[in-house]
């Protein structure tokens, strides 16, 4: 499968709406965990590795320049 | 009280009192478990080891306790199982909580019908002191206490070591020298062998407690509990009414002050509550890291255990590791030594425990990874898993408070045949003259400890074997001299049914398995897994 980029939600600013009225009276912390709760059961439900790589990648692309690859390890000795 | 360690005694080596290094064949460095797991799986085949440790004792203090299904099995092979089985603390399962409230529970092995638990837990100072007396059982190593590496040399067929002892020092030259040495390896040092990985920027201090506690056999975690906010904690039983606990720090915390008695008690009476008497047996306060060496294999030096490879607690990859490193390179080392194999076999050390380590690293740096969020983004994930972990189970495979260790399984080992997968064989209950019995027992028992599995059913008779290979017959049916699969769990486990046939290493794993069996064919992956070009 591969990621479907043609619009798709029935009511793009009903969606819109509710996703803000979800945040609204959270904190910065909390509405992070919400979002972070949010991309937890969507992922679970598409539940593609493929997928999810791809929405990832242009997820990052979108806000800033590719994550580089692997951990960033720090050198221990 | 805490027990009084054993002493084992010095005794001056001869080498002092001759002129010129003394020759030995094999040495090890280091009667950690490690090292004492390999002195002894040579000295089962028959190959003696002069083992050297600096210290006289075993290892004191809080280190591992959680020995896997696998390390067991390990020492089942080694005549040890049963001791471990009969003191240890037996569990599978675990608790997760997260603030005030249990977010979920779960398994590690499920399904009935194994020798083996999932988990034993063992103070290490009992595992080492049990291996010791094995060794010594043997005859065949020459354990020497209070002797140190204190430099080597490599030459081209062996190394040179000098070996410091109380009555002063003397040489040794080893064919072949097991750095077993621990995670401060001195022959590493010595060799000038770069250790590299990752570093937690995390302190944990883990204190061993005495105490009569009605808490279940199970290992529970907390993630920012009440008593402890915004860090997590692990309780583990032990033998003897010891419990492990384990509170997560942080990285500002002081060392030295977080190790002061009364520190500790306080800290762990918020978790036990005003009404539970207990005692401090052992405090340390740690740091981890992940970090292997870029082989394992130096011409005629290899690296087993920490001195290759060290990862973070949780998940009890360490100990359990490294015992697996001494499985793997036992009988190895014993076919070379024989004569039985090309020095080339013991490439495949490094072949098929390179990746195992990297599994190891691997899983217990993301442990460390969720259980120590690095920015605030990893933060938000984890508390809104763990939150989601409560009614959803959806979010239960996300949270990661340990992958509790398993063996690893190679796609690609050279000594394979068939692209079979190298995996430990399964156990399953089986009965031999009416006898309850369990199949791993009678894999690489005997002979060079090259097993064919040979699967017989109604009317279908069991492989041939070719010569120099041990026979077990696994039967759908009552049969004399057969081990008699009476639940069907060797036959759905191997998922091989009858005329089938597998071949197993001396150190239990898959090596090939003979849809139609030809006897040809059986000792050509006989010969490959023994590292005979074919
Ligand atoms: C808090 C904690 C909890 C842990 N829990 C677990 C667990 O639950 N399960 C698990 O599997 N692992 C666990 N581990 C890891 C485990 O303790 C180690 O992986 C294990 O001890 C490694 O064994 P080893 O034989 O390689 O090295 P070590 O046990 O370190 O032994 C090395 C030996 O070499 C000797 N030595 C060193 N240098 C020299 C020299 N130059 N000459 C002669 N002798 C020398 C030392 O005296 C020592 O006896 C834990 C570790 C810690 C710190």
């Amino acid at each position: 499968m591969t990621l479907a980029r043609e619009p798709r939600l029935p009511d793009p600013d009903g969606w819109y709406a509710a996703l803000m009225t979800a945040h609204r009276d959270l904190d910065e912390a909390a509405s992070r965990r919400l979002d972070a709760a949010l991309v937890v059961l969507l992922a679970n439900h598409i539940g593609d590795a493929a997928v999810l790589a791809e929405a990832l990648a242009l997820a990052r692309a979108a806000v800033s320049p590719p994550a580089a690859a692997g951990p960033a390890a720090a050198p221990a000795r | 009280m805490r027990l009084a360690p054993p002493l084992f005694p010095y005794r001056r080596p001869a080498a002092l009192d001759r002129p010129g290094p003394e020759a030995a064949p094999l040495v090890i460095v280091g009667a950690g478990p490690v090292g004492l797991t390999l002195a002894l799986d040579l000295a089962r085949r028959g190959i003696a080891s002069v083992l050297l440790d600096e210290e006289d004792t075993v290892s004191v203090g809080s280190r591992a306790i959680c020995w896997s299904k696998r390390t067991l099995e390990i020492y089942g092979r080694l005549g040890l199982g049963q001791r471990f089985l009969d003191k240890g603390i037996t569990w599978q399962r675990g608790r997760v909580f997260h603030g005030e409230r249990e977010a979920y529970a779960f398994d590690l092995l499920p399904e009935q019908g194994h020798e083996y638990p999932a988990f034993v837990n063992l103070q290490q100072y009992h595992a080492e002191a049990w291996l010791v007396e094995a060794c010594t059982a043997t005859g065949l190593v020459d354990l020497r206490w209070r002797q140190r590496v204190a430099a080597l040399e490599t030459l081209p067929d062996g190394v040179r070591l000098r070996v410091a002892t109380p009555d002063g020092e003397y040489q040794m030259q080893a064919d072949w020298l097991l750095a077993c040495d621990g995670a401060h390896s001195t022959l590493r040092e010595g060799l000038g062998l770069p250790f590299l990985g990752q570093i937690f920027h995390d302190r944990f201090l883990i204190a061993d407690v005495r105490m009569r506690a009605a808490f279940p056999t199970e290992r529970w975690f907390w993630f920012d509990p009440p008593f402890h906010p915004g860090q997590s904690v692990l309780l583990h039983k032990q033998p003897d009414d010891i419990w492990r606990i384990d509170f997560q720090l942080g990285w500002d915390a002081d060392p030295e002050a977080e190790k002061d008695p009364a520190r500790v008690r306080a800290r762990v009476a918020r978790m036990l509550g005003p009404d539970v008497p207990f005692e401090l047996d052992w405090i340390s306060v740690y740091t981890f890291r992940c970090r292997r060496l870029e082989r394992f294999r130096h011409g005629r030096v290899f690296f087993l255990g920490d001195a290759a490879h060290q990862v973070s607690p949780f998940g009890a990859r360490g100990g359990n590791g490294g015992v697996q490193d001494a499985d793997n390179l036992g009988w190895k080392l014993a076919a070379v030594l024989d004569g039985r194999a090309p020095e080339s076999l013991l490439d495949s050390y490094d072949a098929e425990r390179l990746p195992a380590a990297d599994e190891n690293i691997l899983n217990s740096s993301r442990s460390t990874d969720f259980i120590t969020p690095k920015n605030a983004a990893a933060r938000a994930y984890r508390d809104a898993i763990l939150a989601l972990s409560a009614t959803q189970p959806l979010a239960r495979p996300l949270v990661n408070s340990g992958r509790l260790s398993r063996p690893a399984i190679l796609t690609d080992s050279p000594l394979a045949t068939g692209g079979v997968a190298t995996a430990p064989a399964p156990d399953a209950p089986v009965l031999r003259d009416g006898q309850p019995d369990w199949l791993l027992r009678h894999i690489g028992a005997a002979g060079d400890g090259f097993t064919l599995l040979a699967f017989a059913g109604p009317g279908v008779p069991p492989a041939a074997a070719p010569p120099g290979l041990t026979r077990v017959v696994v039967s759908q049916e009552e049969t004399p001299g057969a081990l008699f699969d009476h639940a069907g769990l060797a036959t759905a486990r191997f998922a091989a049914g009858p005329g089938e046939a597998v071949l197993l290493r001396p150190d239990q794993h898959i090596a090939a398995r003979f849809a139609a069996p030809e006897l040809a064919a059986i000792a050509a992956a006989h010969a490959k897994a023994l590292g005979h070009a074919p």
